[in-house]
């Protein structure tokens, strides 16, 4: 009876749910906008062709869209996830299944993250129900200091997750970009300027017209064609280290076209890599963990250079982290640093509500820097998409932002919190995945009748 | 009655097991009295260790000084399922002394107003490889597996870990925990003893050792034993090569302890203890099938799993599992990351406390040892969402009364009850709640950490003079 009750529901779900953005109202929420601000009682918001028009407190709702009353109940942005690998593995530990290292390409830079994403993950799908509506997903440096171009990518079920292609380069200057790049950070410092002096020369040789970021910017889904994989085949000096693809790939990073994200930890390699700026005047930083930041907080503050940060790391680790401390973004924040949370950091993506929860909570520790409720819920919904590039319209309710709205069953920070509703561009998306099948088959172990096989 | 049998032939030539082990611990002296055990007085050896039951390495810890508190006003979590509204909880000379209402009289201890505040016994983390894996990670630390041999019952965790370990501060300070089991690492299929120590700085780990706490087995199941090992070209590769391991391991394990005069041999003296009961199994197994396996070949054995460690699919045989009186030590919400923890899912704990069996919240892990409270809290909202009625004092019995069940030292701590060791966290709000964080924490009776207080926070040898340095982490 009860399957049969299921199957009905499924049936209908399918039949009523296009893949077409809904206009949506939502009133009597308590609203975070993700902007920074506190929540809102009695909030409003709402969306209309997949887009934000209006959210705040006591708005009229519109005639021709039906209201829903959330009764009091949560509703803020999607969440966005920085830096992750979602989509591009199924289990970490199974090689097959795994592309977030191309230890053995020929290639480093120029590898591409966008063309491999696959949405129909598990990863996608768990953490989609757990708030997550957008995020950037990378390879990760093996072979290279470089892990190549990761992509912006959307967690919705349209089967088309990439929204920007070629979004960033990501190096390793800490210290396992040291043993990556020959065993020492030595190496890695002249792997990384010889590869940008490479791209500044090949980039004119090849005649590679500057873009405003690479490729075409989109909003929507696709990948579009790397116009610097086109460019004019030209001769290079015979002592290039490069691959002409991986010189290319640099060409935007060295104008400044294509922020350039650094993964590094102590503050002595923050001051080296703040001072790249200084050779290379148009790179376009960002810091990516940043265990000792807070150490050189003023100077990163002073240098303009967002932070992508680890936020609960409080162990010397290594060597590069003996400073780490949970305080880390708090202090940065404090100094002006505009600072997102890592979600590299995680043992999971969905724990991001979490780790800002506990920055709360340290706001009441003598001696420690914490956020408030809305500075840490902005530090994994409107701060990681504005350094995404994605600014105004990810991560945030204001009008003109993507429909991305997530109603939950509690504060979105608490642990045991979780959504009951995710919109995506104004789309409601299924909360389903393997985990939760799982879960309804063992809400009993009856096998009286039949094997549990059957329970699906 | 089989099992009597064993245990008393046995006892006859290595002593009487774990209570003549409490007291080689209690009195740090029988080794030198040498009446532990009596020899053979016609050839009596030149030369002869200490046994096992002399208590070698024994603990050293002794509380450290006291004040007589009352913590007033609190909600206070028992750690046995039980909770009091505006309670009050006394201790002196490192015991609890009541638990109770405010009608208990505070005369004679220093009041310590906890309205608004809450009280659990201190949080115990089962699995933890804290100072055998300790920070800074690097290779010249790693000391958690001896991965050159898939049975590897001889070595003993202890003389692994470090006890200047930085976690072991972090753990105490941010997650309140005041006793844990170091654990060999998962590589070998006996992966060798375990060690429970208290969460108190030392300069040796005999001053961590948890007096009179029974040793651990470490045992593992699945992926790694036949991936370190049939990488290597070498039995087991399989896991029915496993199977096959364990068996004749145990098989062999038998003989010797059947055999008076064996030559004594380190290794099967450990799976002697297990077959005594002294010992205790913390079984690696992630995959239901591999557990129930697990659970025959002890029947087939002779011995006792007390706990599946990484237990991701325990929610699948939650009745199997009461049944055999097993517990299951699980995290809230990793999953993925290898094969055998695919089929993870955050209703794990719930479902194993609709079956009526033993849950225990673990960390396996540096930073998640930190914050054991908010795992249990994300598994037991996720019980809750599926109509499971778990209240939060049972949320806080799966990281404080059942690991120290699990770890056979719940008569000593674990909950807070008069003449059990004063082993105490005040929390700053509901444990259950991200937005909380310990404020005190005290390990038998003595304050060990205080947020309110910087010298009250212990910094390790290895962060002396480092940046940071006594920095609130």
């Amino acid at each position: 009876m009860k399957r049969l009750f299921e199957l009905a529901a499924s049936a209908l779900a399918l039949a009523t749910s296009p893949l077409c953005a809904q206009d949506v109202a939502i009133t009597n929420a308590t609203l975070a906008l993700g902007d920074g601000s506190e929540p809102i009682e009695g909030g409003t918001v709402v969306v209309r062709d997949g887009r934000v028009v209006a959210a705040g407190p006591g708005l009229p709702t519109p005639a021709d869209i039906p209201a829903m009353d959330a009764g009091g109940a949560w509703v803020t942005p999607g969440l966005f996830a920085t830096v992750t690998t979602l989509g591009i593995w199924d289990v970490a530990a199974v090689r097959e299944s795994n592309d977030e290292r191309a230890r053995g390409a020929p290639f480093s830079a120029a590898l591409d993250t966008a063309p491999i994403v696959n949405p129909s993950s598990q990863h996608i799908l768990v953490n989609r129900a757990a708030g997550i509506t957008r995020a950037t997903t990378t390879t990760i440096p093996s072979g290279s200091i470089f892990a190549g171009q990761g992509a912006v990518i959307d967690l919705d079920e349209d089967g088309s997750p990439v929204m920007r292609p070629r979004a960033f380069q990501l190096v390793d200057m800490s210290e396992r970009g040291g043993a990556i790049a020959g065993g020492s950070r030595a190496a890695a410092h002249t792997l990384l300027r010889n590869a940008l002096r490479e791209a500044d020369s090949y980039g004119d040789a090849a005649r590679i017209p500057a873009s405003g970021r690479t490729g075409d910017v989109r909003t929507g889904d696709g990948v579009p064609l790397d116009p610097r994989l086109a460019g004019v085949d030209t001769d290079r000096a015979g002592d290039a280290l490069l691959t002409r693809f991986d010189a290319a790939a640099l060409v935007p990073v060295v104008r400044g076209e294509q922020p350039l994200y650094v993964a590094v930890h102590r503050a002595a390699d923050i001051r080296a890599v703040l001072a790249l700026t200084e050779e290379f005047p148009n790179l376009d930083l960002v810091l990516v963990g940043a265990a000792e930041g807070w150490l050189v907080a003023r100077e990163i503050a002073q240098a303009g250079v967002p932070v992508i940060a680890n936020g609960l790391s409080d162990l010397p680790e290594t060597f590069e982290m003996l400073a780490a401390t949970q305080s880390n973004i708090g202090r940065m924040v404090d100094a002006g640093v505009t600072v997102a949370i890592n979600a590299a950091e995680m043992e999971n993506t969905r724990r991001l509500p979490q780790y800002a929860g506990n920055l709360v909570a340290l706001s009441r520790v003598p001696g420690a820097s914490g956020l408030s409720w809305g500075r840490a819920f902005a530090a994994i919904s409107s701060i990681p998409a504005q350094i995404s590039g994605m600014g105004g319209e990810a991560g945030v309710l204001a009008p003109g932002a993507l429909g991305d709205i997530v109603m939950w069953d509690g504060d979105p920070l608490e642990v045991g919190s979780v959504p009951t509703a995710v919109y995506i561009g104004g789309v409601e998306q299924s909360l389903e995945s393997h985990q939760s099948r799982l879960r309804e088959r063992y809400s009993d172990l009856d096998e009286s009748d039949q094997p549990k096989a059957y329970d699906w | 009655m089989a099992t009597n049998w064993r245990l008393n032939l046995h006892s006859r030539k290595r002593g009487a097991g774990l209570s003549a082990l409490a007291c080689a611990l209690a009195l740090g002296a029988c080794a030198t009295t040498g009446t532990a055990t009596a020899r053979d007085s016609d050839d009596e050896p030149r030369f002869a260790a200490m046994t096992e039951d002399e208590g070698p390495f024994a603990s050293t810890y002794q509380r450290y000084p006291g004040r007589p508190t009352a913590l007033v006003g609190a909600t206070v979590y028992d750690g046995a399922g039980g909770v009091i509204e505006g309670g009050t909880v006394l201790f002196r000379d490192g015991e609890v002394v009541g638990v109770g209402g405010s009608d208990l009289s505070t005369e004679g201890y220093d009041v310590i107003d906890a309205s608004g505040k809450f009280v659990t016994p201190g949080i115990i983390d089962i699995h933890s490889h804290l100072g055998d894996y300790p920070t800074p990670s690097v290779d010249a630390h790693s000391d958690g597996n001896e991965a050159t041999s898939p049975v590897t019952s001889e070595v003993w965790a202890e003389h692994s870990v470090w006890p200047q370990d930085p976690g072991f501060t972090r753990a105490m300070a941010n997650g309140g925990v005041t006793a844990l089991q170091i654990l060999p690492g998962s590589a070998n299929l006996f992966g060798g003893r375990s060690v429970t120590l208290k969460n108190v700085p030392a300069r040796t780990v005999q001053g961590m050792k948890f007096p009179g706490a029974p040793y651990g087995l470490k045992m593992a199941c699945g992926e790694n034993p036949k991936r370190v090992y049939g990488n290597r070209g070498r039995m087991p590769s399989t896991r029915m090569g496993n199977f096959a391991t364990y068996r004749q391991t145990w098989y062999d394990a038998i003989e010797y302890a059947n055999d008076e005069d064996a030559k004594r041999d380190l290794g099967k003296e450990t799976l002697a203890g297990v077959l005594e009961g002294d010992i205790l199994v913390h079984n690696h197994c992630y995959r239901a099938d591999e557990m129930a396996q697990i659970m025959d070949m002890a029947k087939e054995v002779g011995y006792k799993v007390t706990a599946f460690h990484h237990a991701v699919e325990a929610y699948k045989i939650g009745d199997l599992l009461r049944e055999n009186d097993v517990c299951s030590a699980i995290w809230a919400d990793w999953y993925g990351f290898k094969m055998e923890a695919y089929d993870a899912i955050t209703e794990n704990a719930a479902f194993l406390q609709r079956e009526g069996a033993c849950v225990v919240i673990h960390s396996d892990d540096e930073n998640d040892i930190q914050r054991l409270n908010q795992e249990a809290a994300k598994a037991q909202a996720a019980g809750l969402r599926v109509g499971i009625e778990i209240s939060d004092a049972t949320a806080i019995q799966w990281i404080t009364l059942n690991p120290a069940k699990a770890m056979g030292i719940d008569a000593m701590t674990g909950s807070l009850e008069a003449g059990k060791m004063a082993d105490v966290v005040l929390w700053n709000g509901d444990p259950l709640s991200v937005y909380s964080r310990p404020e005190k924490v005290w390990i038998d009776g003595a304050l060990m950490f205080d947020m309110m207080d910087r010298s009250r926070r212990p910094v390790s040898d290895f962060e002396l003079g480092q940046p940071g340095e006594g920095d609130v982490k």
